[in-house]
Order: structure tokens, then sequence, then C-alpha cells
């Protein structure tokens, strides 16, 4: 009865020799929605990039067997450098303009937008284009980095409920970081607290306590002062 | 056939490929970087007019030997690439300066496509065919790496290798620019059709699709002057991209 989709056993990354995080174990279940929660630099986007496997790390990471995983990266600051329409953004991935409309359908936005500039979206817009962009290759894990990030309010209501939506219609799997508790509250069945290294795990209501939460954003963790603490951990 | 019509052939296919790879190199911030290499090839100019071969082939493998050169000092002092850049291509120029044959030094610096040989000729359109075939194939890809580096990986797309091919474009369309705008101007044959056709395009198909057209453009443009002036083709070439850049500011909405 092991209904894992993800798991992960003493994950380890280093940059440049310093440590990002150390001594990560946990598993994630199908159907699941994770909150990866913590302050800025406590390694979060790296964890996420550590699972998808685009840096190198220590440890082990193990997606059960012909699980597609889906990418929402936090920025790309790059993308209004090309002068890409919508259409042809899903194109990138291959996908056919049907498939294309059928996706922006489920994320709430029109086929008019399909010949939009990606430059003249609004942030909301963009996000959702996003987040429809990772849903083409029907994957069956979405990795989100601070879904909500630089969108104006209007915007973060909209993207909300499509990932509210995403979770009921579809058996995905959802792992997203962000450093905002309203959103761990309002969208995550667990919640892992990550500064450099695993603080708490577990459904938020009952692990985030004030206590927990404090801790969690306290100073940055210096690896020197709690490394003979390792054996404690977990 | 005619030699005027030999360079206007050679001019348009190598603007055309070099506004079209040019068009990549844009949104990767890399538009400058045909200038260096174009400079660290006039030792191998400077080879290839004294010795009487075509151009291009000498300045392939400087070309080559500049890119490794400068990955190589990159990777042993961490300094900026940019900076590295600045002690290669500088140390070309002068070293082509010691032999360069001085009579000769307009068509190494600003290029000389008016003199080409039928055979070179040949082989320069074959080449920009491919360079062409090539960056259509990896146009998504590296547009996708262009836009996110770990969007591209996340969906298993190997980064080095397009990098690499990109690379070895680079060095191809700059070994065939030197011979139409010399070894100083090569920058501006990938820079300026790029941002020009940055300004007007709606969608990433009239962007590529101008870049090529106005890289194709600019040189007949060139070499046309250059037929009714006597003033050499490779500035004119330039100037009549810029020009193109010029209306374009005034075009864009």
């Amino acid at each position: 009865m092991d209904n894992a989709i993800l798991r992960v056993k003493d994950l380890n990354v280093k940059f440049d020799g310093e440590e990002v995080f150390i001594g990560l174990s946990f598993n994630v279940d199908e159907g699941e929605v994770l909150a990866i929660l913590g302050p800025n630099g406590a390694g979060k986007t790296t964890l996420l990039k550590a699972l998808l496997g685009i840096v190198p790390y220590e440890g082990t990471v193990e997606w059960r067997e012909g699980v597609k995983v889906g990418y929402v990266p936090q920025r790309l600051p790059f993308i209004k450098d090309v002068p890409l329409s919508v259409k042809e953004f899903f194109r990138l991935k291959n996908a056919s303009e049907n498939e294309a409309i059928e996706i922006l359908k489920s994320i709430g936005l029109g086929e008019e937008i399909l010949g939009k500039k990606i430059g003249d979206l609004s942030s909301g817009q963009f996000q959702r284009i996003l987040i429809g962009w990772a849903l083409a290759s029907d994957p069956n894990v979405l990795l989100f980095d601070e879904p909500l990030a630089g969108i104006d309010i209007g915007g973060q209501e909209s993207v909300y409920n499509l990932l509210e939506k995403l979770k009921e219609a579809k058996n995905l799997t959802i792992l997203f970081v962000t450093h905002e508790l309203s959103v761990v509250y309002r969208l995550a069945d667990r919640v892992l607290c990550l500064n450099k290294r695993m603080l708490c795990m577990g459904a938020p209501k009952e692990k985030l306590t004030p206590e927990a939460i404090s801790n969690l954003y306290a100073s940055p963790i210096k690896f020197y002062q709690h490394k003979h603490q390792e054996g404690e951990i977990s | 056939m005619s030699q005027f019509l030999l360079s206007l052939l050679s001019g348009i296919f190598i603007g055309g490929a070099a506004g079209f790879l040019g068009s990549l190199m844009l949104p990767k911030r890399m538009s400058l970087v045909a200038g260096p290499l174009g400079h660290l090839a006039l030792p191998g100019i400077a080879l290839a007019l004294i010795y009487g071969f075509d151009i291009s082939l000498g300045a392939f493998p400087f070309v080559i030997l500049g890119i490794f050169l400068i990955w190589l000092f990159e990777r042993k002092t961490k300094l900026p690439a940019e900076a590295l850049t600045a002690v290669v291509f500088a140390t070309g120029v002068a070293v082509a300066f010691f032999f360069l044959p001085i009579e000769q030094a307009e068509a190494a610096l600003v290029g000389d496509i008016s003199s080409v040989h039928l055979g070179d000729a040949v082989f320069a359109i074959a080449i920009c065919v491919a360079i062409s075939f090539v960056v259509e194939i990896i146009y998504p890809k590296m547009t996708l790496i262009n836009v996110s580096e770990d969007i591209a990986k996340s969906q298993k797309i190997n980064v080095g290798k397009y990098n690499l091919v990109y690379l070895l474009l680079i060095a191809l369309i700059v070994a065939l620019g030197v011979k139409v705008v010399g070894g100083l101007l090569t920058a501006a044959i990938v820079a300026i059709p790029a941002v020009t056709s940055r300004n007007l395009a709606k969608s990433l198909a009239q962007y590529k699709f101008l870049a090529l057209i106005f890289g194709i453009l600019s040189s007949a443009v060139g070499i046309f002057l250059s037929q009714f002036t006597s003033l050499p083709a490779g500035p004119l070439i330039i100037v009549s991209s810029a020009f193109l850049f010029l209306i374009s500011i005034f075009l864009k909405r």
C-alpha cells in the first residue's frame, strides 16, 4: 500500500563547496499537494531544481517510473527578449493549436490570447499561461516556484482558483515553493519547512505552530554551529 | 557568370544567414561576440591574403582557436569572459599587423567581396544554406534555452550540445562574414538585422523571417551601391543595414 510518487533520501546540494541544504529525506504521495516553505535563501528553489535533476546533488531522488514532471519557474526575465506569441510559446513544447486552446479554456483564458505577444500580458495572465504551458505535456506532477510572487492582487486570486481547480480536477501531484504562509494554509495538504535543512514536515495546521514558524524564519542557520547535531535531525 | 553577380550572390547568402543566426544571438545577449571573433580571425585573413587562398578558410581555424582559448582561460582563471575576450582578440589583431601586407589591409579590415572566385562563392553559398538549415532546426529548442535554461533542462534538452552547435555556427558565419565585411565589422552583420527585425516583429515567425530579409537586403543594397560609387562594399552594407534600423525605429509601435 505504498502510494509514494517521489522518494527523497539524504539529499544534499552544494554550490562551490558551500552547502545549500543538507540531509533532506521525505516522500510525496500521489495526488498530494506539498508546500515547501521557508525564508529567502533557504534553498527552496534549489530543492526543486534538484528534484528536477537540473542541479548536481548527493543522495537519492527517485520518481515513480513513467512519471512526467512539469515545471513552472519563478521568473522568466528573458522571455521578453524574444517576440513570442502565446501560440508560438505553446508550439515550443510541440503543443498543437487545439491542445493549446483546450488548456487555455481549463485555465480560464479565451483563445483570442493566442495571438498576443507574451511581453504584452499582465502578470496574472502570464503566470496562468506558464501554468498552462507546464500542463501541455500531460504531466502527473507539477513543480511550482513561487506561483503567486510578483502578481497583482486580482491576478493572485485567479491563480489561486486555478491551482485549487487543478488540484481537484486532475489527479495531479503538486509541489510548490513559497515564503507566504497564507498560500500554504489555503492549498497544501502537507508542508515541508526548509531552512538549509528540514525543520518540520506534516499537515500545516498541526506543524505550523507559532514556535515552528519563528524557528523557521530565524536568521539563516549556520552549518558549522550545528554539525554535531546532524544525528538528531529527522 | 559575371563577377558582379557572383559577388552579389555571395553577399546575399552570407548576409541572410548572418541575419538569421543573429536573431538567435540577440536574446542570448551575444550579438557583440561576432566582433572580437572577427578581429581575432585577422591573422588567418592575413595568411590567406599572402598565400592567395580563400580568406574564410584562413579565418575559420583562428576563430575556433579563439573560442577555445576564451573557454579555456575562463575555466582556468574564473575571470569574466568579456575581459578574456579582450585579451584574446586584441592579441589576434596585434599579431596580424606583424605580417599583414599593408596594400591589402583594406580587404582584411573591411572585406572585399568584389573579387570573389567562382569556387569560393559556391563554397560560401553552400555553407550558408547549411547554416540556415541548422539554425532552422535548432531554433525552437534554442529559443526555449534563451527563455529559460532551467525549463529547457527540465524538458531533458541537452543544453550543452545545443550551445556547442550554436557556437560552431557563429564561428562559421564569422569566417564567412570576414569575406564580405572584413575582420572589423562582423558584429554588425549579425547584430543589426536582428535588432531591426526586433523593432518590427509581432511574433517569433516574423522576427526570424525579417532578420533574414534585412540581412539579405542590406547586403544587396551595399553591393549595388559599391558598384556605382567604387566605395568598398563592406562598409556600405553596414551603413545600409544601419539605415534600415533607423527607419525601423520610426515604424516601431
